[in-house]
């Protein structure tokens, strides 16, 4: 078995409006944490939009293809109907390529984002002087 | 009860025994009301991945598929594709926010977010409702597999079902039913997996026939012809990538991650799990094409993974599997069901049953007791309601997920100007739009041409107007834009790894 830590959950009510996290600029309504914040934000959602753009692309457009030539579905490559070996097949390490890319991304922008807030001003906890 | 029925029951003893065992077992783990609803946040990508795949797969991935695509061919195939893409959608927009909310469940998050208690009881009715939708096609799903599999009367499925699942979730709550869901998994890989790995061999050794059953384009993977058919397909690939993110089951799930890194990469796992089982269903379609005509005569496809190991192979061989496939059936619908009344025992706990008991008796009595309710009315309505087609119902389901929660979770985290009236009237939009034509959809209320369409596969409308619905009343009502948003977005956004 791993260690087990007995961590308790949170009351209910309590998440609005007390910051569960020490931020320093980040959390203060300064206009430095409303840029970082925002800048966090712009690009952790570019990279989801990204994201569902390619599988808009890939998966997405199959249905239109198919409709506008219908031809393809009697084609088949390696003795499997065109459409089954695409939706059937294909379409799995598809989605596992795309979800890989994406949480290697969005935690370098993680990193980043801590890298430039701690550099900038040391938290609590670090020992600077 | 004849001797081919001896398989089928061996395995659904099997598998109710060993559930009960690892059920038991994970109770030495359970302790406190956080173990009860999120196995205190401790549970690791890899075991968290196996949970919630073992979860995730119902008796529409394990049975209905396969008979779906046998019988409506290669548009059916957007079902699979779409339950695992759904998975991608979640994780590239809430798996990581969504864990670092700090929240228990769904209403949890929509009041922390939005401080609105008239917001959390819109959530709790709307998971509730749900999680039922969603529970009583498994209950119904069990029926039928017990009356096919061993010929017991049809309300034996689910009073059986519905017990062992009680059993269950009553004894160790979330802690236990990880270790339960993760064993599932991997149940129902080897259920699947195994015997399609024999019938494959069996069609080799047959000189590799070609098989003409099922419907004409059985290739052709969009429903139907023109514009209509274009639009029902897109209209169910809506639904099903959206609504995942908004199942009670799924979301209770990622609160058991220990922090958003690990929620994000639990969902990579799973979605190499979900695609490793989804290879499978479309092989038993294409063999029951060539095997199994007679099922789709019959009018009885959706037996067509319980079936075909026996009308391809005679004696100990067929045996061995149909009681191997039985036992999948059976985890499918066993693990699910305990998602689902995990779910919505959390939320009744919460919002109901802890006034009851009365705080002073503590968290687990409340729980307990949800669960009861929680399990007990579905079973009741899936004794009394018959009919409803599992992968309708599902499909149902779905589309009112991807109606409510989808666009609330989705501009509640990325939106800092949602307002609680906004969400609000953009969960009623939704929720009426996608519940009163699923509900028309069902009463057998199906009209030809473009209104059915529309009726059939609503997503495609409900989705945009719930989420327009809420931009614009928000925008309307912005001077009362929660006074917390922007610091409960630090939180949503930020790695754990800085905040302490």
């Amino acid at each position: 078995m791993t260690e087990r830590v007995r961590v308790t959950g949170p009351p209910r009510h309590t998440a609005a409006g007390r910051p569960a996290s020490r931020l320093g600029d980040v959390h203060e309504q300064t206009a430095l944490g409303d840029v970082y914040l925002r800048s966090l934000l712009r690009e952790q959602l570019g990279l989801a939009v990204r994201v569902l753009g390619a599988l808009a692309v890939t998966l997405g457009t199959l249905p239109l293809v198919f409709h506008l030539a219908p031809g393809l579905a009697d084609a088949d490559p390696l003795g499997i109907p065109l459409p089954w070996l695409l939706l059937g097949v294909l379409a799995h390490p598809l989605l596992l390529l795309l979800a890989w890319r994406y949480v290697r991304r969005a935690e370098r922008i993680e990193r980043a984002f801590a890298d430039l807030v701690g550099n900038d001003r040391p938290g609590p906890g670090s020992e600077a002087p | 009860m004849s001797a081919a029925a001896v398989p089928g029951l061996v395995a659904v003893v099997l598998v109710t025994l060993v559930t009960l065992a690892i059920g038991t077992w994970g109770l030495r783990f359970s302790r406190t009301t956080s173990d009860f609803f999120v196995a205190s946040r401790t549970v690791r990508p890899g075991l968290n991945a196996s949970a919630i795949g073992g979860e995730y797969l119902s008796a529409a991935s394990f049975l209905g598929i396969a008979g779906l695509l046998l019988v409506g061919g290669a548009d059916m195939l957007w079902y699979p594709v779409g339950w695992t893409a759904g998975y991608l959608v979640l994780l590239v927009l809430v798996a990581a926010p969504l864990r670092r909310s700090g929240a228990y469940t769904l209403p949890d998050f929509a009041e922390a977010r939005l401080g609105s208690r008239a917001v959390r009881a819109a959530c709790s009715l709307l998971v509730v409702g749900i999680g039922w939708l969603y529970l009583i096609p498994q209950f119904e799903g069990a029926g039928l597999t017990l009356r096919t599999a061993i010929g017991a009367p049809e309300w034996a499925g689910p009073v059986v079902v519905g017990g062992v699942v009680l059993a269950n979730v009553t004894s160790g709550g979330m802690r236990s039913v990880t270790f339960v869901q993760a064993f599932q998994y991997w149940l129902k890989l080897t259920a699947i997996l195994v015997p399609v790995a024999v019938l494959l061999v069996v069609w080799w050794g047959d000189g590799r026939p070609h098989g003409t059953a099922g419907a004409d384009g059985w290739s052709f993977p969009v429903a139907g012809d023109g514009g209509i058919g274009l639009y029902t397909t897109y209209s169910l690939i809506g639904g099903l990538f959206l609504g995942t993110m908004g199942l009670p089951h799924v979301v209770v799930r990622f609160y058991t991650n220990p922090d958003g890194r690990a929620a994000r990469r639990t969902t990579v796992v799973v979605l190499a799990l979900l695609g490793l089982f989804y290879l499978w269903p479309p092989v038993y379609a294409a063999l029951g094409r060539v095997y199994a005509g007679r099922l789709v005569a019959e009018d009885r496809s959706d037996v067509l993974v319980l079936e075909l190991p026996r009308l391809m192979l005679d004696g100990l061989g067929g045996d061995l599997l149909t009681g191997l496939v039985t036992a999948g059936a059976f985890a499918a619908f066993l693990s699910t069901s305990s998602g689902l009344a995990i779910a919505v025992s959390g939320v009744l706990t919460q919002d109901v049953t802890t006034r009851l008991v009365g705080e002073q008796r503590g968290g687990v009595a409340a729980f307990r007791l949800a669960a009861v309710v929680a399990v007990v009315i579905p079973v009741a309505a899936a004794l009394l309601v018959r009919d409803v087609g599992v992968a309708q119902s599902v499909g149902l389901a779905f589309a009112v997920a991807a109606s409510t929660f989808c666009p609330l979770l989705v501009l509640g985290i990325w939106w800092r100007r949602l307002t609680a009236v906004g969400a609000l009237a953009g969960l009623a939009a939704g929720g009426l739009g996608a519940g009163g034509a699923a509900i028309a959809t069902l009463a057998g209320y199906a009209p030809g041409g473009w209104a059915g369409a529309l009726l059939g596969q609503p997503a495609a409308w409900t989705v945009p107007l719930a989420a327009a619905v809420m931009v614009l009343v928000s925008l309307a009502t912005a001077d009362r834009e929660p006074a917390h948003a922007r610091r409960f977005l630090v939180q949503l956004h930020t790695p754990e790894s800085m905040s302490r």
